[in-house]
């Protein structure tokens, strides 16, 4: 049979050399390699203490952002509902009522505005769909949950509270 | 005489508690050994080095829930990791951990007891550490605990003929029976290393089988026999099984360090004998011979996170083709050697 | 002290010994046979046979019970209902045996008269390795060899029967 490929290697058994059939050789040589493991820095991280710091470009959790004034970016435009290739965003618009101007920047905002966090692929493709600059990325990772809905993040969870860093990265919601 | 009772009585409790105290510390220096060998760091949540581990471990099988199979033969079930234990602490009491301590003018012996067939005793014991392994993996009434125990028989049967050969040639050497003679001969004459290297090999190799340690783990192979003689066990019943392979590899690591790495002896004894005095020289010598031991479990537990488990005809191939024919001509070449030494 | 040691080991091994006949399951039969092994054993440190008692611990215990066990451990004898099946035929050759030997006992100690015979050999190191060594290599050499002999035949049989079934498959 012709070979695929040249990377195959021809096993050959040959007989053992009395050195090599005694083994203690080789056991003595596996055992200077585990010393020498045994001297070597561990790369453990001890990590509720220690954390390993995040690439700039990482993608976590997702904020809805407000702008200086503490009014909500999102217009409810579903650009980002579209862009998003797991199907996981799940919008409701509304329009902004009379006296709802330091809420909501434009005059359509959304009313809900759901994440499935089980579905989500953090692709962050709603981040770069996003025209008003409201859906970012950040370090932050998706907490745990013993419920499958609690997965389903909504505003309450996406928006970024008021008075909190305007920029996504350094922003961390669930951090005191 | 009921002097003599009371130290024998303390030295008795001293040794029983310092064995226990180091087997239950070899669980966590084998914990940390696997972890800094396989490039992690071990147990370190459990106060400063996860020191306190030992605690931790024995709080947790202690509340961990009893299960007795209700198939298994419920008496001998809850009697063999008894005897398990039993049997690994018995050998404790013929080993010499030191020369005499002398307090108020008595000579206070570091031994339990010097009978004059230590050895044999030894052997003994060691012949019978078996029965706690069977009689466990036969009363859980599991097919794979009964393979474990199988397996556990025909292995300590194989490889006790190789240690008890290995040990004889150290005997014929030394003329006595007594581990205290054989230091003590050991101190005048330099370490029985030195002239038996092959029968240290072997008797190396006899322990870890004896001690159902890697790579002669088959009783209680967790990839093929999920746990052997210890499937059905739980909660303190496990640990007590656990625990006695750390005391067994602890006694083993003294008893080697006795017959073949000169057991308590100092060297430069002359010299030192002029600056401390008999007490501390006697303590000196007990830390040296603790340090020898702890080195072999060390290399216990160095072993067993490098060399991977043997299949079962190899074992059977290692003990009688390989090792009981060396331990024979061992014991024949030692048999000569003094021969010609007492004809020149 | 040695009389209450004596009274003790004794209870214990004709105990034991007992329950090694009577115990219907095969594994605690064996099992009280190692324990009549050891209280044997301490008898014979009470002899001051030391190296008799930790041979006899040995071999019978450490190796040939053990043997016993795990043959009992492989054929899983401990289904009682073979037991009542045996034939007439097999029980009474059972009690003529039993009783021939009973016979042969009592005619031996009948005809032997109980000495004690530790008044001469009272030293302390009777039975040292040591004593015994001399003894067996100058006044019981013939012997010994011979059943040394004996061990070797034993071997090289058990090697030959261990070869043949090789061949066969």
């Amino acid at each position: 049979m012709e070979k695929l490929t040249n990377r195959s290697k021809v096993v050959v058994k040959k007989e053992m050399t009395f050195l090599e059939s005694i083994y203690l050789p080789a056991i003595f040589g596996g055992m200077w390699i585990t010393l020498k493991h045994f001297f070597k820095k561990k790369p453990t991280i001890q990590y509720p203490e220690e954390k390993r710091p995040f690439s700039f470009v990482y993608r976590g959790l997702h904020i809805l952002k407000r702008d200086e004034q503490g009014r909500e970016n999102c217009t409810a435009c579903g650009l980002c509902a579209v862009a998003c290739p797991a199907e996981a965003i799940t919008i409701v618009a509304a329009e902004r009522k009379k006296g709802e101007e330091h809420l909501y920047r434009e005059e359509k905002y959304a009313a809900s505005y759901e994440i499935n966090m089980l579905r989500c692929i953090f692709c962050g493709l709603c981040e770069e769909a996003c025209p008003k600059d409201a859906v970012y990325l950040t370090e932050e990772l998706v907490p745990s949950q013993y419920d499958r809905k609690d997965f389903i993040f909504g505003k309450d969870k996406l928006v970024q509270p008021l008075g909190t860093s305007a920029h996504p990265k350094t922003y961390k919601p669930y951090k005191k | 005489m009921e002097i003599f009772l009371l130290d024998k009585t303390i030295v008795v409790v001293i040794v029983f508690l310092i064995t226990l105290l180091i087997a239950m510390y070899s669980t966590w220096a084998e914990r940390k050994v696997a972890g800094f060998i396989q490039d992690r760091i071990g147990p370190n949540r459990a106060g400063i080095f996860g020191i306190l581990q030992p605690l931790a471990d024995g709080v947790k099988m202690f509340m961990k829930e009893e299960i007795i199979p209700t198939q298994a033969d419920k008496a001998l079930f809850i009697m063999a990791p008894g005897i398990s234990m039993l049997t690994a602490l018995l050998t404790s009491s013929v080993i010499p951990w030191g020369s005499y301590l002398e307090i108020n003018g008595r000579q206070v012996m570091m031994q339990i007891t010097d009978i004059n067939i230590g050895m044999l005793y030894i052997f003994a014991v060691v012949s019978t550490g078996v029965y706690g392994i069977m009689i466990g993996g036969w009363s859980s009434n599991n097919k794979y605990s009964l393979m474990g125990a199988l397996r556990a028989s025909s292995q300590m049967i194989s490889y006790e003929l190789a240690l008890g050969l290995a040990l004889i040639s150290v005997i014929m050497m030394t003329e006595t029976l007594s581990l205290k003679s054989i230091v003590e001969y050991q101190a005048i004459n330099g370490w029985n290393i030195i002239y038996q290297p092959l029968g240290f090999l072997i008797f190396f190799i006899c322990a870890l089988a004896e001690c159902n340690r890697t790579p002669f783990d088959l009783p209680e192979s967790e990839a093929e026999l999920i746990g052997g003689y210890h499937t059905e066990y739980s909660s303190m019943k496990l640990g007590l099984f656990l625990f006695a392979e750390y005391v067994n590899m602890f006694i083993s690591g003294a008893i080697m360090s006795a017959l073949f790495f000169g057991g308590y002896n100092l060297p430069f004894h002359e010299e030192l004998s002029t600056v401390f005095s008999h007490n501390t020289l006697a303590i000196l010598g007990t830390v040296s011979f603790m340090l020898k031991t702890f080195t072999f479990i060390f290399i216990f537990m160095w072993i067993r996170w490098t060399v991977p488990r043997f299949r079962y005809d190899q074992l059977m191939h290692l003990g009688w083709k390989i090792l009981l024919p060396l331990a024979m001509f061992n014991v024949v070449a030692t048999g000569t050697v003094i021969l010609i030494k007492m004809l020149w | 002290m040695e009389q209450l040691l004596f009274i003790i080991l004794s209870v214990i091994s004709v105990a034991a010994a007992l329950c090694v006949i009577f115990v219907r399951n095969p594994i605690y039969s064996v099992l009280s046979l190692v324990i009549t092994f050891f209280s044997i054993a301490g008898h014979y440190i009470l002899l001051k046979a030391q190296f008799l008692a930790i041979v006899n611990i040995i071999v019978y215990a450490g190796a040939i019970m053990v043997l016993f066990l795990f043959v009992i451990m492989l054929l899983n004898l401990n289904n009682t209902e073979n037991q009542e099946k045996r034939s007439f035929v097999s029980k009474a050759i059972a009690v003529v045996a039993g009783g021939l030997l009973l016979v042969s006992l009592v005619g031996l100690l009948k005809g032997s008269v109980l000495t004690p015979t530790t008044g001469g050999i009272s030293s302390d190191d009777i039975g040292t390795v040591q004593r015994l060594g001399k003894v067996l290599f100058t006044d019981f050499v013939l012997p010994f060899e011979i059943s040394s002999i004996l061990f070797l035949s034993a071997i090289i049989g058990a090697v030959m029967l261990g070869k043949k079934d090789l061949k066969d498959h």
